[in-house]
């Protein structure tokens, strides 16, 4: 099963088929809604999506990486991190469907 | 923030719409994703990220209270990769 990849233009898309609004409206109200998301995530705040997931901030230390190449040990300066955790409800919707396609697969190649 | 703030503050700045529609919006563009990852294809949203799915294979699992062996079916996970440039803006 190869999925396809849907960009910005599929979601404002979804979003214009929705509301009696201009494409270009769609897509600059898709843009505003990640944009507040990043402007929030980077003030240090988390963001939760009821039924979706949520966007939180992880400050990770200082620690010593090393070039898998060449062996030689460089500094990984502290940083913070995007997790993303997905809610129980967005996890059954997706593990529920891939169960539907696995079995397809099996009924395909037995 | 949660999804009702982030509504809440759309309508603020979209003062010509409706407080239902900017609800139908928002839930449009998160429902969207989650459909587009149930059929196994991914989201790339330049500059913010990428959700995708990830395959975990069957293991055996333990009860953690019992120290019983259980078996843990394969199942797929959403995934969410950071974009570059939301990871530069975290660290900037």
């Amino acid at each position: 099963m190869v999925g396809r990849t849907l960009t910005r233009s599929q979601l404002s898309e979804a979003v214009y088929q929705e509301v009696g609004l201009s494409r270009s409206e769609c897509s600059e109200l898709l843009e505003s809604v990640l944009s507040k998301v990043s402007e929030t995530l980077t003030k240090g705040e988390s963001v939760k999506i009821s039924t979706f997931g949520t966007f939180s901030v992880r400050s990770k230390n200082r620690r010593i990486g090393r070039n898998p190449k060449t062996g030689e040990e460089v500094p990984i300066l502290p940083r913070r991190v995007l997790v993303f955790r997905p809610s129980q409800v967005l996890k059954n919707r997706v593990s529920r469907h891939q169960v539907i396609n696995n079995s397809v697969d099996e009924n395909d190649h037995p | 923030m949660t999804k009702s703030e982030l509504i809440a503050y759309l309508a603020e700045q979209n003062p010509h719409l409706y407080q239902r529609d900017v609800e139908r919006i928002v839930t449009t563009v998160f429902d969207e994703i989650t459909s587009a990852l149930c059929r196994g294809d991914r989201v790339e949203l330049r500059g913010f990220g990428a959700f995708s799915i990830k395959q975990r294979g069957s293991r055996i699992g333990r009860n953690p209270r019992t120290g019983e062996a259980v078996q843990v079916v394969a199942k797929s996970i959403p995934y969410f990769k950071t974009g570059k440039n939301l990871r530069a803006k975290l660290n900037n």
